[in-house]
């Protein structure tokens, strides 16, 4: 069993789509991400998951220095960020694709498949 | 001695994929793989000339390789768990088939093919992996620098171990949604090699008999998939024609091509996988695919005695049939082809005349004939230049230069 980051990215077009659904249309969503969350659950593959305030909500902490710098935003400015991510284990790539599948469908966005380093000697 | 090592090398270029791909089976790492087949082929270098070569090389050196795969995973005591535990409970089964799904080759060529690579890591990957092609090789036939080349394959080998990618043929329900993408892949390659623009035309022969042994291997792994046999028909009846296509450093077009000169074997074994296909195609309900449509139409063509014997109807409908699974201004030029013969140059020229296709030059060069039949003598010499420019290609430079000069002078105005 491997681990992947399944993360929704989006994008400046992404969030004015979100913006402009009515609570109705963004409850069927939020149901349809349940339901997928708890075929993780059910079928083992669940880790963890969430989703994320905007990014405004960011601050930054650089201890690399002397001091530690706290900044509010992001570290760097980008046309797109992370809007929630879901963990699960599988199999293979193949099984974490099909996930990803289901999870783009459920909650109405591109997701990006990302395997995590191995631990050593795992 | 430079004799039997050439045997040697080509014995392994011969059995490679299947080295590797029992190897990765077995080990579970494409560089063990390559590494361990590349040690086996230095013994063979070493004990053939002097013993002969075994009966069953492929099996020889897979036997040797994995052997030395082993020497080098007990040696390395750094390898991680992992791999000590794929030795210990790995079997050594023989790498031939057990039954036609089974084959490694057919697995590795779905890793190589995966959709989660690059389209020109598929490629590059299939080649090394499955056709034994280095990477100096492969890098000259896409005329791309060694070291793009090595980076792009050493990438994709790295995703495939780090994502995980699998090892393994899809199931049924996937295995529809993955064809396509591994045909795309051999077709690419067969193209590749023949239309060559440019390079070593040695290379470039080898790449389309690579692609033809691939669809050979796939047609004989899945023989119920149509679109493979319409792929391996398809590349025959284009491969029957090669010799006659180009002349004196001139590109040959279909129709003035030296018929006696065709490859009558290899048409006779792609009409015959044509015609399988239809008969499937009859039984089952199925609409044919587009490498079956191809495929088709090709053997219109070599079926004709001549070219004035061409059954044009039987080619527009089968590009019409084409055009509704594969829509592209492309199928739709050709189909003006027929088009054009049916029912004269002008209806043809009408419709060619509302393709997007201001960029290729097969555009261009299919108007400018066109013109030319309609006796509008300036704007074909327009249209010949036009292709001259939007090509490459030496054969067809010669050819389109020729065709224009031919033209009716102009008349001054």
């Amino acid at each position: 069993m491997s681990q992947y980051l399944l993360s929704v990215i989006h994008n400046a077009e992404d969030m004015a789509a979100m913006d402009a659904m009515t609570p109705e249309e963004l409850q069927t969503v939020f149901a349809a991400v349940d339901t997928f969350n708890e075929r993780l659950q059910r079928e083992g593959a669940w880790v963890f998951a969430g989703g994320l305030q905007t990014h405004e909500a960011t601050t930054t902490v650089d201890n690399t220095g002397a001091e530690t710098v706290v900044t509010d935003g992001p570290f760097a400015e980008t046309k797109e960020y992370l809007g929630g991510f879901w963990i699960i284990e599988a199999p293979d790539l193949d099984a974490a694709l099909r996930w990803a599948a289901e999870g783009s469908k459920a909650c109405a966005n591109r997701v990006e498949v990302r395997p995590f380093q191995e631990e050593p000697g795992a | 001695m430079s004799d039997a090592h050439a045997a040697i090398e080509r014995i392994y270029r011969e059995e490679y994929g299947r080295v590797v791909a029992s190897l990765v089976r077995r080990f579970g790492d494409i560089d063990i793989a390559e590494e361990a087949a590349g040690e086996a082929l230095l013994v063979a270098m070493e004990k053939w000339p002097q013993d002969g070569v075994p009966p069953n090389p492929g099996g020889w050196l897979t036997t040797t390789a994995g052997n030395r795969a082993i020497d080098r995973i007990r040696r390395e005591s750094h390898r991680d768990a992992k791999h000590q535990a794929a030795l210990m409970i790995s079997d050594d089964t023989p790498h031939e088939p057990t039954g036609p799904v089974e084959d490694d080759r057919l697995r590795l060529i779905f890793t190589c093919c995966h959709p989660a690579l690059a389209p020109e890591a598929r490629v590059a990957l299939t080649l090394r992996l499955l056709g034994g092609l280095t990477v100096p090789e492969i890098a000259q036939a896409f005329l791309v620098p060694e070291t793009t080349m090595a980076q792009r394959i050493t990438r994709a080998k790295k995703k495939i171990k780090g994502a995980h990618i699998p090892y393994r043929v899809p199931e049924a329900d996937d295995l529809t949604a993955r064809l396509p993408g591994v045909l795309a892949v051999i077709y690419l390659v067969f193209n590749e090699g023949y239309l060559a623009s440019s390079g070593e035309a040695a290379i470039r022969e080898d790449l389309t008999a690579e692609a033809i042994r691939l669809g050979r291997i796939l047609h004989a792994l899945l023989p119920d998939e149509p679109e493979v046999t319409g792929l391996l028909a398809l590349m025959l009846l284009t491969e029957a024609r090669r010799t006659t296509r180009v002349a004196g450093g001139e590109l040959v077009t279909l129709l003035e091509q030296d018929r006696g000169g065709w490859d009558r074997a290899l048409i006779a074994e792609g009409h015959e996988l044509v015609r399988s296909c239809l008969a499937r195609a009859a039984h089952t309900g199925r609409r044919p695919g587009q490498y079956q449509l191809l495929a088709a139409i090709n053997a219109v063509h070599t079926d004709a005695p001549s070219a004035a014997d061409t059954q044009w109807d039987q080619i527009a409908a089968l590009y019409d049939q084409l055009y509704a699974v594969a829509p592209s201004p492309v199928v739709a030029l050709n189909r003006a082809v027929a088009v054009a013969e049916l029912d004269g140059p002008e209806v043809a020229l009408a419709q060619v005349d509302r393709l997007p296709l201001s960029g290729y030059h097969a555009w261009h060069a299919t108007r400018a004939d066109l013109l030319r039949r309609l006796g509008r003598s300036g704007e074909a010499r327009a249209a010949y230049d036009a292709a001259i420019a939007a090509t490459d290609n030496p054969a067809e430079r010669a050819y389109l230069a020729r065709r224009r000069g031919s033209l009716a002078p102009t008349e001054p105005g």
